[in-house]
């Protein structure tokens, strides 16, 4: 029993077994129609190219994680603890709290060590993710444009400061849609802890100009996992399937004097809707994790953690969920660094070391792009005056990230920053090349996924960006 | 010849366009070509220039020899498009733009005609076209069209349609069903109109259209960014409101909106109207930088007025001349500079204060408030102390006021909770938490290592009583030498489903200084907090007090949560205590005020220094009459409250200095600086008085000189009640827009609409008036055919309601809809935890339990950041930028709504009742009349036997799990009428859920 995969969802014959109580015949037969179940592409044509993954997972560590103690190893600034940050690097440059302030060197607050048999340079503080340090490919050039927390996650998410422009899992599902029947197809994962908690705007999973079925799905981590997912109180599955099927009746009827065309796609609606009933539940309900994947995650789940989402990332995945996005509101170190720093690694670090080793065990790393990744990274300068209590502030022009999974040189490490890990300066690699390469991952040339709006073409990318061809296998 | 002319037309109809088609037309065939293919290298962007060509403008593309009118043999234009070699051919390549042989046909027999340009066609001032007077005109341009297409219109929809149609459309809301009944028989002349009449004056029209603009303001109840706090703005909305229902002309709309504030002694409304400026997203966040964060709120200024009353997409010229319209980047900035005499900070101070603001009280009762000064002067006069009447000796009075609070928690906060049953949340363990004597509570160490951070979390068992405040008391014990209390939360379990954060609004430390002040455990920020060294006292006290004294109930539970996250250190509470009280607060009722007014030493405010006047009467018995005074301001007060308050925008002496930003790059500030000005190639605009203004805008916006302000708006109503735009991008009349498909009906609206005086229930009239709005919506095969999208407007649309509008049918068709015009937003049920991504402070979303749950949705609380899931699922815009028209999609998620969401479930309860009530006696007769109620119609007979259908196995459910019954019907606030039995009323409930579900419910046909 111990290597009983994940129960499947069940299939629409055992659903249909299973509800045919509360289904009429009018209903039955629609379910039985194939077509036109999950979330279409409103375009064809996509993949446009040979596509290495099918979902990916998006671990954002919002806040700003500090690069230079945890992915970016600059021993320079360990000599220069204390001295004035140069202005020949800071001059002109944006600021964010540090504005007016002293801006001076602070050291890595946190040693690093080298793992795996690549050997790539990564933090003490995360031993669970050193231990996939050969499948993951670690970028420390990365730039961004925007220095506050909500306007930079509105950027890294759509590739513009603006709002009202689509997220990364809406282009994805607009132009492949999902394979999921009876889930959304972009989902939204929340979980805190390790430093103040930045908001999260809904904006971050909007479809934009896009139509709204492409926005993504926040599952809520108290309380349904899915608003409105259940019935009224009192009302049993049979009951609430009774109703169904007499609006389906009723819509049916309807057709029969009006050529309204939403009708149809309503009537469809209502099936999703009722299937949604039953496997958001299902696929919150850990109860069928054996005993050994529950301990590689080190949670039982419903406690709302990091690493829980962790896991119900994998079922999501499972489950054909085009992209799955997790936030970690925790990173966030203006000050305590040195305390700090290491409670937000505790809350990540064996969750998303757990996931990677669980996708490959189960042949599906190698479909899924896992990226982890915060909005922007933090100064080599120090933030407040108690020695004691120090901190980074956000930093925009050079931070670290890593990626997995299909597609991606693991073991490898791709980029740098100059000495004192401020700018980006050997194979810069900005927000909108990180967009290019993810599209490029699922078959789609970033360039041609495009949708009218206000007279242009826009895409992910704007009018930038290109694959970064180095960090792929 | 006769080949070509197929050609076009074919093109056109591919377009999904139809037009009657002879000559090569340049606006209708040629610009769409160019301007798709060429503008973007050879068009008005001088930095993307390529080969110094530009094909916009005639005398350019001539000059340059490119073309050769009446030879296009000779016009290398032709020769280069229609190029077989791969490295010529225009477009090149690397653009991924391919011309047809029928757009490369175009353009050739466009050359061959003489390659006239014209002007884009909503540059040129539009012309009334030849029609004949009145509604008239419209049908008649309509049929025109139809006619040169050979197209036939459908016939008049029947009457029922035709009510429901035109109470949704101008009202929102669904008809009363006698007055559909009255109609469908009233087969006098005139019915149609009295019916219009009739709802073009009801409150509710205002309402109507005020969503739609509301969208195009952007307006909401958040400042958008960062902690997307709540901001006092509603006044606004309410004027929107009321401006179209009193029909103020549109260009005194637009001056009141733009510059309200710069009109000759403006009124409160027009100052409340000049908010309108203040609708733009602001942020308060620590780390912002002000000047970027200004031209944030500059640029999103730019975009929100050239799109609303342009239509033009002048955000595009931020970062460089317009590619595809004439809009320089100077446009762009010079637009910006109208409105740098805007007040405001990029980065706005952290206590929520948000610039200025106005706060008007009605007429009577600022005459009330005059009468109640006049009777304080008097009083105090007479009831004069022998000490000085205005105390400068603060500190004196200060130190006795401290002193008083302390020996009321002494003497008062007596209640001690005797059973703490779950002290054992800590997040970081090391803690053994125990319970000594008298309800303390014991954090001993479990090892060497200190805990950095602690949450302990509390609830006990509250009785049949009152609790007014609590005590938090700390003591000192040998691990810690300092205490640190980040976050204090209440909450109540057991009320709600969720549990119910509650609101302490009086603060009483024993001690604070800046820095550490009591309320900064209340602002969600861990990073701050009320602490202090243990050094001499024996404890220490901060006294809670609830908003107002909570009546609890058995069964209830209360829950403390003390969030302890010291900013490094370790300086935990270890041993403490919870105590609660019922006793009213002393004579000190506005403790929060006063000690905050005895702090705020040279910045009182006006309540501050009444608090402390007050007390300095009272007890150190400086006026004798203090309590009559006392009751006099309390009058005052609620009058005050009643007032409103609403941003404003206010005109600083010395405007902001404005200047072209190279790339959109806020640090550049090497650009040329630009006064304001209206985009160079529709003006300019002059004046007497020096730098124009936002009025001089607002005038420029709505005068005869300025072609598209007029089309834009009639366009935008079009839509409203027609289904589509005559030019259908409602956000973009220019040349990446839509020609329109009928642009003399166009012209005609618009100018109509100015020459109406700018009229809006003039032109909704007269567009109702038609026989083009009155016809069915059900298409022939021959429109579907060759009309699939009603563009030439033979048939009426199908229309999904707005979001907005999906609930108040529901809440209508039920009986609860509170119809209540205009006041503070409103807080429909809420999924719990909704809010749990916002910080800064974190909160706790509270439903309305009164009747304001059941009011209209256009007054529903507008969070930008999380928009109630509701309105989100039925596309309505979190209204950060503008939105001049909203996607209608068909989701799940929709149907989860309409299925489970309180709201509906609340509403299909009441529903049954009223059918129980009002329906008659027989099922079928109940069918009958809730099918009337929700659709206007009786229903079908296979229609009634699907309800009866349902009815009778919900009865069969309900009969055997009565339970079920009881826990359905609980839902909501609604009262429950005891008449009909549970199960009678929650299988009624049933088909109540399937009728609001069906999908004619959100439709308007």
């Amino acid at each position: 029993m111990r290597n009983l995969p994940v129960a499947p969802f069940p299939t629409r014959r055992a659903f249909l077994g299973r509800a045919s109580m509360g289904l009429g015949p009018i209903a039955l037969a629609s379910l039985l129609r194939d077509d036109l179940l999950g979330i279409q592409p409103a375009v064809s044509g996509f993949p446009d190219g040979p596509a290495t993954v099918k979902r990916i997972i998006f671990l954002c560590m919002a806040g700003g994680p500090a690069h230079l103690e945890l992915l970016d190893h600059k021993p320079e600034l360990e000599k220069r603890d204390g001295e004035p940050m140069p202005e020949s690097f800071t001059k002109g440059q944006q600021i964010a709290q540090l504005q007016g302030k002293q801006l001076r060197i602070l050291a890595p607050q946190h040693p690093f060590k080298q793992y795996g048999r690549s050997g790539q340079h990564m933090t003490s503080l995360l031993p669970h993710i050193g231990s996939i340090a050969d499948d993951i490919c670690i970028v420390r050039s990365m730039q961004t444009e925007q220095i506050n927390h909500d306007t930079a996650h509105t950027f890294m998410n759509s590739g513009f400061r603006l709002p009202g422009r689509p997220s990364m899992g809406s282009w994805l599902l607009y132009g492949l849609g999902s394979e999921s029947e009876d889930l959304p197809g972009f989902v939204v994962l929340t979980s805190e802890g390790g430093s103040q908690s930045q908001p999260i705007a809904a904006r971050q999973w909007s479809s934009g100009f896009l139509p709204s079925e492409y926005q993504g799905v926040k599952l809520n981590s108290a309380g349904d996992p899915v608003n409105y997912v259940r019935s009224p109180a009192g009302v049993t599955r049979r009951m609430q399937g009774d109703v169904i099927d007499a609006v389906s009746e009723l819509n049916e009827l309807q057709q029969t004097w009006t050529r309204d065309p939403e009708i149809a796609t309503r009537i469809l609606q209502y099936e999703l809707a009722f299937r949604m009933q039953m496997s958001v539940p299902e696929l919150v309900d850990f109860s069928n994790e054996p005993e050994h994947v529950l301990e590689l995650y080190g949670t039982r789940g419903g406690d709302g953690t990091f690493a829980a989402n962790c896991l119900l990332a994998r079922r999501l995945a499972e489950r054909g969920v085009r992209f799955i996005q997790l936030y970690h509101r925790g990173w966030d170190h203006h000050n305590s660094i040195k305390d700090g720093l290491p409670v937000s690694c505790g809350y990540v670090d064996r969750g998303t070391a757990a996931l990677v080793k669980d996708l490959k065990r189960r042949g599906m790393f190698e479909d899924t792009l896992i990226v982890w990744c915060g909005e922007f990274g933090r100064t080599p300068m120090s933030q407040g005056s108690n020695p004691a209590l120090l901190g980074r502030d956000h930093h925009i022009k050079g931070f670290s990230m890593w990626m997995a999974g299909g597609g991606i040189r693991g073991g490898h490490s791709y980029g740098a920053t100059d000495e004192l890990g401020y700018n980006a300066v050997e194979n810069v690699v900005h927000v909108h090349d990180l967009h290019a390469t993810i599209l490029h991952l699922f078959g789609i040339d970033h360039t041609k996924l495009t949708y009218r709006f206000q007279g242009r073409d826009f895409r992910l990318t704007d009018v930038h960006g290109s694959v970064v061809r180095d960090i792929l296998a | 010849m006769n080949n070509l002319l197929a050609v076009v037309a074919a093109a056109v109809l591919a377009g999904g366009v139809l037009h009657g088609a002879d000559r090569i037309d340049f606006n209708r065939d040629v610009r769409p070509i160019l301007s798709e293919n060429c503008f973007a290298c050879h068009g008005p962007d001088a930095n993307a220039r390529q080969a110094g060509l530009r094909l916009d403008r005639r005398d350019d593309a001539l000059a340059r020899g490119v073309i050769q009118p009446g030879d296009s043999a000779a016009s290398k234009l032709v020769q280069r498009v229609t190029q077989s070699n791969p490295l010529l051919v225009m477009p090149p390549q690397v653009t991924d733009k391919v011309l047809t042989d029928a757009q490369k046909q175009v353009l050739s027999a466009w050359v061959e005609q003489g390659a006239e340009y014209q002007e884009h066609w909503a540059y040129i001032k539009p012309r009334r076209p030849d029609a004949p007077a009145g509604p008239e005109a419209i049908d008649f341009l309509v049929g025109q069209q139809l006619a040169a297409n050979g197209l036939q219109p459908v016939a008049e929809a029947d009457r029922r349609t035709l009510a429901r149609r035109l109470s949704f459309d101008l009202t929102g809301l669904p008809p009363d069903p006698a007055v559909v009944e009255t109609f469908a028989r009233d087969r006098h002349p005139g019915s149609y109109e009295r019916l219009l009449e009739s709802l073009l004056d009801s409150p509710h029209f205002g309402e109507r259209m005020a969503v739609h603009w509301l969208d195009l303001v952007r307006y909401a109840d958040t400042v958008g960014y960062h902690g997307d706090v709540p901001v006092n703005i509603y006044p606004f909305r309410d004027y929107v409101v009321r401006a179209f229902n009193e029909n103020k002309p549109f260009d005194m709309m637009t001056r009141e909106q733009l510059a309200g504030d710069l009109l000759p002694r403006p009124t409160p409304w027009q100052l409340v109207a000049s908010g309108y400026n203040r609708l733009s997203r602001m942020t308060n966040e620590g780390g912002a930088q002000a000047a970027e964060y200004l031209t944030k709120y500059a640029t999103d200024r730019v975009r929100n007025v050239s799109t609303v009353w342009l239509g033009s997409t002048l955000g595009c010229a931020e970062c460089h001349d317009h590619k595809f319209d004439p809009f320089l980047a100077k446009d762009f900035y010079s637009m910006a500079a109208f409105f740098a005499d805007i007040e405001e900070q990029g980065v706005f101070s952290g206590n929520a204060k948000w610039g200025a603001s106005v706060r008007v009280l009605a007429p009577r009762d600022r005459d009330r408030a005059a009468a109640i000064d006049r009777e304080v002067a008097e009083l105090r006069e007479r009831g004069q102390g022998k000490l000085p009447a205005h105390p400068d000796s603060l500190a004196h009075l200060s130190a006795y006021l401290r002193d008083d609070l302390v020996r009321w928690r002494a003497l008062e906060a007596d209640r001690v909770w005797s059973d703490c049953e779950h002290p054992d949340f800590s997040q970081c363990g090391r803690f053994e938490l125990k319970q000594e004597r008298d309800a303390l509570v014991r954090a001993a160490l479990t090892g060497e290592e200190k805990p950095r951070e602690a949450i302990y979390r509390l609830e006990t068992d509250l009785g049949d009583g009152v609790i007014s405040a609590l005590a938090l008391e700390l003591f000192p014990t040998a691990d810690f030498d300092s205490f640190y209390v980040s976050e204090f939360e209440v909450r109540l379990l057991g009320r709600q489903d969720w549990p119910v954060r509650l609101t302490l609004a009086t603060l009483l430390p024993d001690r604070e200084e800046p820095g550490s002040m009591l309320r900064d455990t209340l602002d969600g920020n861990y990073q701050t907090g009320w602490h202090g060294k243990w050094e001499d006292d024996a404890r220490r006290v901060a006294v809670f007090g609830l908003e107002s004294p909570l009546r609890t109930r058995a069964g209830e539970r209360l829950q403390v949560t003390l969030i302890c996250n010291p900013r490094g250190g370790t300086s935990l509470p270890a041993r403490w205590r919870l105590l609660a009280t019922d006793s009213a607060f002393p004579e000190l009722p506005s403790g929060g005020t006063l000690r905050e007014a005895i702090l705020a030493d040279g910045t009182r405010t006006v309540d501050q220094a009444e608090a402390l006047r007050e007390a300095f009467d009272r007890i150190v018995g400086g006026n004798a009459n203090w309590r009559e005074i006392r009751a006099l301001q309390r009058r005052r007060k609620a009058l005050l409250d009643r007032a409103f308050e609403s941003l404003v925008a206010k005109a600083v002496a010395e405007p902001r200095t404005v200047r072209v930003l190279p790339r959109g790059n806020w640090m550049d500030q090497s650009g040329p600086e630009v006064e304001p000005q209206v985009p160079q190639f529709l003006g300019p605009v002059s004046t007497a008085h020096g730098r124009l203004t936002r009025l001089d805008l607002a005038d420029w916006l709505v005068s005869p000189e300025n072609p598209l302000t007029a089309r834009v708006i009639v366009n935008r109503l079009w839509r409203m009640f027609f289904g589509t735009g005559l030019s259908k991008v409602l956000d973009d009349i220019g040349s990446q827009g839509e020609l329109p498909v009928n642009q003399e009906l166009l012209d005609w609206l618009a100018v109509e609409f100015m020459e109406s005086g700018w009229n809006i229930r003039h032109m909704v009239r007269t567009m109702l008036l038609t026989e083009t709005y009155r016809r069915s919506s059900e298409p022939s095969e021959e429109l579907l055919a060759k009309d699939p999208f009603n563009r030439l407007h033979g048939r009426q649309a199908m229309a999904r309601l707005d979001a907005e509008f999906v609930r108040d049918n529901a809440l209508a068709v039920s009986g609860l809809l509170n119809r209540t015009l205009g006041g503070p937003s409103v807080k429909p049920y809420q999924p719990p935890g909704y809010y749990e991504e916002l910080n800064f402070p974190k909160r706790v979303y509270e439903a309305d339990l009164d009747s304001n749950q059941f009011r209209r949705g256009i007054y529903t609380h507008w969070q930008r950041q999380y928009l109630h899931p509701s309105l989100m699922a039925f596309d309505a815009p979190a209204r950060e930028e503008c939105a001049a028209e909203r996607a209608v999609s068909n989701t799940p998620l929709q149907s989860l709504v309409l299925l489970n969401d309180p709201s509906y479930v609340e509403a299909a309860r009441s529903f049954a009742a009223r059918i129980l009530r009002e329906g008659g006696k027989s099922d079928r007769g109940r069918v009958d009349f809730a099918f009337r109620e929700a659709f206007a119609r009786p229903p079908l007979p296979e229609e009634r036997q699907v309800v009866l259908g349902l009815l009778e196995r919900q009865r069969r459910h309900f009969a055997n799990e009565p339970a079920r019954a009881d826990e359905l019907l609980a839902t909501g606030i609604a009262p429950l009428p005891a008449r009909f039995g549970p199960t009678e009323l929650a299988a009624w409930t049933g088909v109540a859920r399937a009728l609001f579900n069906k999908h004619e419910f959100l439709m308007r046909y």
